[in-house]
């Protein structure tokens, strides 16, 4: 059949089979915090870049474990590192150096 | 000895001292002469590499530097405080400072007392040609005091020479001593020497006992004061008339020769090198790389003595050691990546080191530059600023920033605006709403480029309202409002400024009551922008001023800091107790800081606290003057 470029199912599909198990390991080891992340949200309720721009640590964690690392890396950008997500935490999750070692781990430049 | 009374008969108007050594020379100079032509030759091509490496700009305001009336007293005055008397160690640790100057200003008096007394009575020796590098070291083994004719002047050098000879020789007594105990000069941790280090040390040792040795053995023929003559007396008794003194004089130039040889490698470099890292940094040269240029010099600069690892707040902890400023310097000389990296990142950047360093090494600049090399050429994308920091024109002059921390702990903003309010202040609030970052945190973690753009963002924003004054309630703002943004016809103050200035003018009244309180100065505020008087001044009209164990610029850390990189939860817990510990020395019923990271830091130490003091209030600056 002759793929005209469309489809019906957007490019957001998670496909789990793409996720890259070592890759995701290379960020544990660098910083284990990603691990124990439990998707609250309250760094995304106050973040200072995401009151201008979507972007969500919480989100860009999922987008990691869903096999989507290119849209974690594209929101992170965002990111000032003003560190009031690290303040607000519940898990203590040294989220700075997360958001760093996400960026040095997945980003493709 | 026979040509001694040859010599004597020929110079019939028989001066002081005579060359009993006609050549000059004698084999046993080889060691030195080869170990320090080999140190002069090293720090020679070093000097000029580093100079190379410097930007141009920065080479030509080095030179200019050096002919400026103002940093030439500035540089004569630190290369006499901080290279030879060690006046910062001193005011710290008075033992310790002795032991330092000791060494220090003793060798360099005899160097220079050496080549005085060379110059006066055989002025032709200091001719390279004629022995000019070693003659001066061994002058006493080359020439015979006449008895007959010793004056004033010829004892009064010998008397000097040693006076500091035994003056060296006490500072390498307490260094000895040292190195077993060496919290009785107060260091509780000190630096694991390397292999380097160990060959320079322990030449270092003998190096002055020996040429007590070789000295006293040949001060009958020489000459010599209380010291020497009186060993001398001493070997005579011991071994009798006659004294065979050459192996000494080998020993001394051969430990010397050790000594100059293992320099370049050890740590012991610094006694040159600091001399150009005063000149670089009195020049007020930044350094651009952390490894290149002026990092170099303050890299061979470091004494590695140690005294930051006390310093360091996270050395609560000994498995932390490994992570103080004195190795990570270590490791950029080494050029070891690997551990640079982890030990730059750990870091929380409070400057304790930097403050208390007695050659002024700014280990955290380069902990910042190297950070740079990894992380400022990671993606951003702040596409969304304009938006955020629109610029609106308000009527005040005064304009209130109070910055991402402060809006996590609104106490503080309610706390400003009540004490506005009594003092009649009209402000503006410029980011009631929420702003953007100041951009310290992104400086601090070696995103300078993106940090660029945030700061000009904000500039914007605060050069559009028409302010004349910017109050900043958090001292990680302040910092880099008052370094990096260049706000001209703006004043920047942080409020603990503001409000000492409302209550000296008389326009914010403040009533005195029994309140024991303690003030911490965070890190940014106190060794950053060096705000310590304005806010004890404020507090001691509020309530009692009482003093914590370590004040000024040895405060320590409340461990909240954003200045680390990879610091976990538990071991900033273990720094925040230590650090509550110090502040609650005098029994204090509040504690009062002005930073909102230090006060939620403490608001939780407080309440997690194994201490038994749990009911000690934790109190933002600005709480206390709207009670």
């Amino acid at each position: 059949m002759v793929d005209f470029g469309f489809g019906l199912v957007p490019s957001s599909r998670i496909n789990l089979d793409l996720f890259d198990k070592d890759k995701y390991e290379e960020l544990a080891a660098v910083e284990p915090d990603v691990r124990i992340c439990m998707a609250c949200g309250s760094c995304t309720a106050v973040c200072t870049a995401g009151k201008f721009s979507t972007t969500s640590l919480r989100e860009a964690i999922e987008d990691i474990k869903n096999a989507q690392p290119a849209k974690a890396v594209e929101m992170l950008q965002a990111c000032q590192l003003c560190g009031k997500c690290s303040m607000v935490c519940p898990r203590g999750i040294n989220t700075r150096h997360l958001i760093l070692s996400i960026t040095k781990t997945y980003s493709t430049k | 000895m026979t040509p001694l009374f040859h010599l004597l008969a020929v110079q019939a108007a028989d001066p002081e001292v005579i060359d009993r050594i006609p050549s000059g020379y004698s084999h046993f100079v080889i060691p030195f002469t080869i170990g320090i032509t080999f140190m002069l030759c090293w720090i020679g091509v070093g000097c000029i590499r580093l100079l190379a490496a410097i930007p141009q700009s920065d080479r030509l305001k080095f030179w200019k530097s050096l002919f400026l009336p103002k940093t030439i007293i500035k540089n004569l005055k630190d290369l006499f405080g901080d290279c030879l008397l060690h006046v910062k160690i001193w005011q710290r640790k008075p033992l310790l400072g002795y032991m330092h100057s000791a060494i220090a200003f003793g060798w360099f008096m005899l160097i220079v007392l050496g080549h005085i007394e060379v110059a006066l009575f055989v002025p032709a020796r200091l001719n390279v040609t004629r022995g000019g590098l070693f003659y001066p070291i061994f002058y006493r083994y080359f020439v015979w005091m006449n008895p007959g004719h010793t004056t004033l002047r010829g004892s009064f050098f010998f008397f000097l020479m040693d006076f500091f000879l035994l003056y060296v020789l006490s500072g390498i007594a307490l260094a000895m001593f040292k190195r077993f105990r060496s919290i009785v000069l107060g260091m509780r941790h000190t630096t694991k020497p390397s292999l380097a280090d160990r060959v320079a040390l322990y030449s270092l040792w003998m190096i002055f006992p020996l040429r007590l040795l070789a000295e006293s053995f040949t001060a009958d023929l020489s000459g010599g004061s209380f010291l020497t003559v009186g060993v001398n007396h001493f070997w005579h008794l011991l071994f009798g008339d006659k004294l065979w003194f050459t192996p000494c004089w080998w020993a001394y130039s051969i430990c010397l020769g050790l000594f100059f040889a293992a320099m370049p490698f050890s740590r012991y470099m610094h006694i040159l090198t600091e001399v150009l890292w005063i000149l670089l940094r009195n020049a007020g040269i930044q350094p651009h790389h952390p490894r290149k240029g002026v990092a170099e010099a303050e890299i061979y600069a470091c004494s590695s003595c140690g005294l930051c690892l006390d310093a360091c707040p996270m050395n609560v902890q000994k498995k932390n050691l490994k992570y103080s400023s004195v190795y990570f310097i270590r490791f950029l000389r080494r050029h070891n990546e690997k551990k640079i990296n982890a030990i730059a990142d750990k870091c929380l950047m409070c400057d304790k080191c930097h403050a208390l360093c007695p050659v002024g090494v700014d280990a955290p600049a380069l902990r910042r530059a190297q950070r740079a090399t990894v992380n400022n050429s990671l993606p951003y994308d702040y596409s969304y600023l304009p938006s955020a920091c629109a610029g609106q024109l308000s009527e005040q002059k005064v304009l209130y920033f109070a910055g991402c921390m402060t809006h996590l702990t609104p106490r503080i903003i309610k706390a400003v605006d009540r004490v506005f309010k009594a003092a009649g202040v009209e402000y503006a609030f410029a980011d009631r709403d929420g702003g953007i970052c100041c951009g310290r945190p992104l400086m601090l973690a070696g995103k300078t480029e993106a940090a660029s753009k945030v700061i000009e963002a904000n500039k914007k924003l605060i050069v559009e309202s028409g302010c004349d004054t910017l109050v900043l309630s958090c001292p990680i703002c302040y910092k880099i409002f008052k370094d990096e943004y260049h706000l001209e016809g703006i004043k920047v103050v942080h409020y603990t400024q503001f409000i000492n200035d409302l209550i000296a003018s008389g326009k914010l009244k403040v009533e005195k009551i029994d309140e024991k309180i303690v003030y911490h100065d965070p890190c940014e505020l106190g060794r950053g922008c060096g705000v310590y008087y304005e806010p004890r001044a404020a507090l001691g009209q509020a309530g009692t001023l009482v003093k914590a164990s370590k004040e000024y610029d040895e405060s320590v850390c409340c461990g909240g800091s954003l200045g680390s990189l990879t610091l976990d939860t538990r071991d900033r817990a273990r720094i925040s107790e230590s650090s509550l510990e110090i502040l609650l020395a005098e029994d204090p019923e509040t504690i009062v800081t002005a930073c909102p990271l230090c006060l939620k830091t403490f608001s939780e130490a407080v309440s997690n606290s194994r201490l038994p003091r749990k009911n000690v209030a934790v109190k933002d600056f600005a709480e206390v003057f709207c009670r």
